[in-house]
């Protein structure tokens, strides 16, 4: 089967998504990692708009690869110099992260398993406008929209416990601050 | 399929001239009116009245040598500038010159703006950061730190503006000012916006990320050459694109008294960068926490209140 450009430009964005993936966990270097990630969400916005969600790719863009990534390069920046040597990371620690990413990733598949695709399209379902996006956010997705206010909330308000700590109490933990984006995301 | 693909050759080719023709001539532009506010001459030798000194500048920077420092991070130092200039020629594509003169008028253009403006600051943190040098990291951490403040009240003033028009594409948002300008519905909005849009292209009063008494040259410090060149390009093609956007947004774009057209735009945004350069050579620049209390405690208020107002006041009219 022949590939056409439209094929082309789909297998050029999963690539860079993937690319972008694969080196933001095996690179050894924390800033490369955090560029890398930037690299994966750009691709994922070339896919939003390979489906034709212009608008989602340009969110993903503005919201993702222009401001969180830049929240994380800032936390790496407040991380120990990259000349030192880097800690041992502690056992509890890796299992704790392994157990976390492998049950993401078991739901996620089982989902995907799970969904009989290609979805039937709802009366809906194919209009990815501004306004449409914005009408259902505010009706139908109201709780969700309120329960992510309510998620930076919080947020914030831990942000501003750790700016309030009194200097010399406990050192900023440069984990504390990327966890923080993690969840303003 | 071919037509397509000449149709899009033409307009890069067309970009990239006029990105680099007009860079040159804001240099100049930037050189002449600096001087005439210190009362100085500027460039007089090159050319008449100086004219050539910049295309000569040019050559100059395309025959110097490409320094790598030593401990830079190479891939990052070198991808650096070329990710700066990339925002600056995707931007091009949605400005509305003239009623047919949009390479393409999409729906979402505003957002499309803004959204790979915002990708700018990478360059600028990864230039800062492979150089391996402390005043480009400083430089760069400061850059950064103030441009994603400033986006903040500078979306805010645009979201106001969109209340107001209704539309994200960028013909119909000129259209809808055919009568009246922006600037005369939301003024507070478009003085948002001008000072949002000098703090993001880094120019005084903001222009602590590159305060030469302090840190040099800021995160481009290491670079020579034709990478330094690309920096400076992707400076002053910024600094014309927030015009470009401005007058879209504000001035009305095309309209103007008697003939509609492209030359309105023109002047408009000249006028705007004259304006531009002339705060620079005017003010003093400010002290970092000046500038983050001013985005943070000043500006963003007015935005949210005048976003608030703008809303109540469309939903009474309508």
């Amino acid at each position: 089967m022949p590939l056409s450009i439209g094929d082309l430009i789909f297998v050029c964005f999963v690539g860079i998504t993937f690319a972008g993936a694969i080196m933001a966990v095996s690179l050894k270097n924390i800033f490369h990692n955090a560029l890398s990630l930037a690299l994966t969400l750009l691709g994922t916005a070339g896919i939003f708009v390979f489906l034709h969600c212009e608008f989602l790719g340009l969110m993903q863009i503005l919201i993702y690869a222009g401001a969180i990534s830049i929240a994380i390069i800032f936390a790496v920046m407040l991380s120990p110099p990259l000349s030192l040597k880097p800690k041992k990371r502690s056992v509890t620690k890796v299992l704790v992260s392994l157990s976390v990413s492998t049950l993401t990733f078991v739901t996620l598949a089982y989902i995907f398993i799970r969904t009989p695709w290609p979805i039937s399209a709802n009366a809906d379902a194919g209009d990815f406008s501004a306004t449409h996006i914005g009408e259902i956010l505010i009706s139908r997705y109201a709780f969700a929209f309120e329960l992510i206010s309510i998620v930076l909330l919080v947020a914030i308000l831990g942000a501003l416990v750790i700016a309030h700590e009194e200097p010399g109490d406990r050192r900023l933990d440069p984990e504390i601050s990327l966890e923080d984006e993690r969840w303003a995301s | 399929m071919i037509n397509i693909a000449i149709q899009i050759l033409i307009w890069a080719v067309g970009i990239i001239a006029v990105v680099t023709v007009n860079a040159l001539a804001l240099v100049y532009l930037e050189r002449k009116v600096s001087a005439h506010i210190q009362c100085r001459l500027g460039p007089m030798q090159v050319g008449f009245h100086g004219l050539l000194q910049t295309v000569a500048d040019a050559v100059k920077l395309v025959s110097k040598e490409q320094i790598i420092p030593k401990n830079a991070d190479k891939v990052l130092f070198i991808l650096a500038p070329i990710l700066a200039f990339f925002p600056v020629i995707v931007l091009f594509v949605v400005m509305p010159f003239a009623p047919n003169l949009i390479c393409r008028d999409l729906n979402i253009g505003v957002l499309y703006v803004f959204s790979f403006a915002s990708l700018e600051v990478i360059a600028i943190f990864m230039a800062g950061w492979s150089s391996n040098n402390k005043y480009s990291l400083l430089g760069a951490m400061r850059s950064v730190a103030q441009v994603v403040s400033y986006e903040v009240p500078l979306l805010l003033a645009v979201l106001a503006v969109v209340l107001v028009i209704g539309s994200l594409k960028m013909s119909e948002v000129v259209q809808y000012q055919h009568k009246i300008w922006m600037i005369f519905l939301q003024p507070a909005a478009f003085l948002i916006f001008m000072m949002g849009g000098l703090a993001d292209t880094n120019r005084s009063p903001f222009d602590i990320p590159e305060a030469e008494s302090e840190l040099i040259a800021g995160f481009h410090t290491e670079y020579s050459g034709m990478r330094f060149a690309l920096f400076f390009l992707s400076e002053y093609s910024n600094v014309f694109l927030v015009s470009c956007i401005a007058t879209a947004l504000f001035l009305g774009g095309w309209y103007g008294p008697f003939v509609n057209g492209i030359h309105w735009f023109v002047i408009k945004v000249y006028a705007l960068v004259f304006v531009m350069m002339w705060v620079r050579w005017t003010l003093p620049r400010l002290r970092p926490d000046q500038l983050m209390n001013f985005c943070w405690k000043i500006l963003t208020p007015i935005a949210i209140l005048n976003l608030l107002v703008t809303g109540v006041v469309l939903k009474l009219v309508h």
